[in-house]
């Protein structure tokens, strides 16, 4: 099983980096995330990671692209509730790069 | 993100020249036993796998005689040679369609023939051993099981039975693939191949009404689980969470509600796709297929509309009475079961929707015809209809269309390159490299039409392109439904019901 170490712990991860124990996640393992994923965590970028933690504790999913566009768009302005926004903060796609610095399984199916 | 190398985009399609090995790196992620055991395969490879390997083909031989044929009659002329996407993309050898089913054709004479049995040097035979496993492994997990070998082969070869069949195999030895058994594992689970649970579908869905409110004023439902409806629209489960999908739901959506058709979704079949066709799975597709059948005598629907999902329109249109049937339940003045391009084609027929062509005047659109649509399915009752139909909806949707070049169209038509269960990060180089056919047929009308909008009816065709045309610096708002253009056309409350 991959996995890798943080402030002395060791944390299973699936092949492609995605925390396998979703009580792994703390700030620091997200902060430790975004630097594999080459992402710089800005208020912004938490925002949308706060976002989906919250999502994904009520709803055991990430949420469906627009639900999370929306939710950004009250919080930071509805000029940045846009696909385009997350795509800028999250290159590597909001599902599946700001799910995996948020700690959730990466979404697999037709996506 | 990874860096991933780009075939640089030529005027026209190039033959590549021959290369060995150029794929032979990339490693389909082997599934694990949490996923292989509720399917009832191996939890992982057994000891004796050689010997189970050779049984399985065996029987296989013997259930479909299909198999045997297609191993026996190619007499390796060539003519799938550089048909093949992913060998025009890659240059690798083995991903031409006769050498990759050469792979299992050089097992099959070495257990199977008498020439083989006796002198396996002589006809090129060779064991089922660690090397032949490791590139069945490697290369049958380079077939998008798109089939457009098989339109140019004299004989008639299916290519892709033979993928499938190298799948079923190796499934039956515990050597799986990861992505697809896990999804399979979710489809069972929850309904759906995302894992989406109920409450959250139903939020979803709820959300999206809402929505639809908001921009457009009028009170569109997408209603779950609601007994006694006309209709169960079973739609792929991306509908319900990635762009550009969630537009080509919206738009089914406005179309039930403009004819005054009651309809639902199920929960536990908020899944159109039957991955089970992709690991070759007579079991499999049969079980993942027969929750829709069950669901719609549940919720005492009277018609089965299948939303934009190629391979599910493969298993739908030609497996489905086979795997479930009778479906003598359901009204039989419609098609059994229907298209949602063919639902939609018919209430324009019947003049029940108002389009309004300039809301699309923004695009100049172009149709990519998705495989398992293309080659594998049809469409209404005239020969062509699955190519002829979503076109008439663009056209009634549109001003603007264009055709790419006719050699990458209808049943010429090249894989988005990730079809057939390879839609999976591990895989990304295959398939950047598979789509190069056509983008390169894309960019040609991009420069010569102003195309911006390539419309098609697969939800791995929408989810491949949005990932890959942008690495090809192509916006990923490029691809979309057709049912994204009938949304943005279809004029709400103009007229309401069929006349």
């Amino acid at each position: 099983m991959p996995s890798f170490e943080l402030n002395g712990h060791t944390y299973e991860t699936d092949e492609d980096g995605y925390l396998i124990n979703l009580s792994d996640w703390s700030e620091d393992v997200a902060k430790h995330l975004a630097v594999t994923e080459s992402v710089e965590m800005t208020e912004s970028h938490w925002e949308v990671v706060n976002f989906l933690r919250e999502y994904y504790e009520e709803y055991k999913i990430a949420p469906m692209i627009r639900i999370l566009t929306k939710a950004i768009g009250k919080k930071l302005g509805k000029e940045k509730g846009n696909t385009k926004y997350l795509y800028d903060l999250y290159p590597g796609g909001p599902a599946k790069q700001a799910c995996k610095i948020a700690g959730l399984p990466k979404p697999t199916g037709c996506v | 993100m990874a860096d991933y190398s780009v075939p640089e985009i030529q005027e026209d399609i190039k033959t590549p020249a021959l290369a060995v090995g150029t794929m032979a790196h990339l490693k389909p992620y082997p599934a694990i036993e949490k996923h292989m055991v509720p399917l009832a395969f191996p939890k992982q490879r057994v000891d004796n796998w050689q010997e189970k390997g050779i049984e399985k083909l065996g029987d296989m031989l013997k259930k479909y005689r299909s198999l045997q044929v297609y191993l026996d009659i190619c007499v390796k002329c060539g003519a799938c040679a550089d048909k093949c996407h992913y060998y025009l993309g890659t240059g690798d050898a083995n991903n031409m369609p006769v050498a990759r089913a050469e792979l299992m054709r050089s097992v099959y004479r070495r257990y199977f023939t008498p020439a083989g049995k006796l002198f396996p040097g002589v006809v090129r035979a060779v064991d089922f051993d660690e090397e032949a496993l490791h590139k069945w492994m490697t290369y049958f997990h380079q077939c998008s099981q798109c089939r457009r070998c098989s339109v140019f082969c004299p004989y008639g070869i299916d290519t892709a039975e033979i993928t499938m069949a190298a799948r079923e195999i190796m499934d039956a030895i515990g050597v799986g693939h990861k992505y697809s058994t896990e999804i399979i594992c979710k489809v069972h689970d929850m309904g759906n191949n995302l894992g989406i649970p109920k409450p959250a579908l139903k939020g979803t869905l709820e959300f999206l009404e809402g929505d639809i409110l908001e921009n457009t004023g009028h009170e569109v439902r997408l209603p779950l689980d609601e007994e006694g409806a006309e209709v169960l629209l079973v739609a792929p489960s991306a509908d319900f969470f990635s762009e550009p999908h969630i537009q080509s739901l919206m738009g089914y959506a406005k179309v039930f509600h403009q004819a005054g058709i009651r309809y639902t979704i199920s929960s536990i079949a908020a899944e159109a796709a039957n991955f089970g066709m992709f690991i070759g799975s007579f079991a499999q597709k049969q079980k993942i297929a027969k929750r829709i059948a069950e669901q719609a005598r549940e919720l005492k629907v009277k018609r089965i509309v299948v939303g934009e999902c190629g391979h599910a329109w493969r298993v739908a249109y030609s497996f489905w009475n086979t795997l479930n049937g009778p479906f003598d339940f359901l009204d039989p003045r419609y098609p059994v079961p229907q298209h949602i391009c063919e639902f939609t084609y018919d209430l324009l027929q019947r003049g029940a929707l108002t389009m309004d062509k300039e809301a699309n005047d923004e695009y100049v659109v172009t149709m990519h015809d998705s495989c398992n649509v293309a080659r594998a399915s049809r469409m209404g009752d005239k020969p062509g209809g699955q190519f002829e139909i979503p076109r008439a909806l663009i056209r009634a949707s549109c001003n603007q269309f264009v055709e790419m070049d006719p050699e990458t169209t209808h049943e010429k038509t090249f894989c988005c390159g990730g079809g057939g269960g390879l839609l999976t990060d591990e895989l990304m180089d295959l398939r950047i490299a598979g789509a190069m056919p056509r983008v390169t047929a894309l960019k040609q009308v991009m420069k010569k039409d102003k195309v911006n909008f390539m419309a098609l009816i697969c939800a791995i065709c929408k989810a491949q392109f949005s990932k890959v045309l942008p690495m090809y610096h192509i916006p990923m708002e490029t691809v979309g439904g057709v049912h994204q253009l009938v949304s943005n056309a279809i004029q709400l409350g103009a007229k309401k019901g069929i006349v």
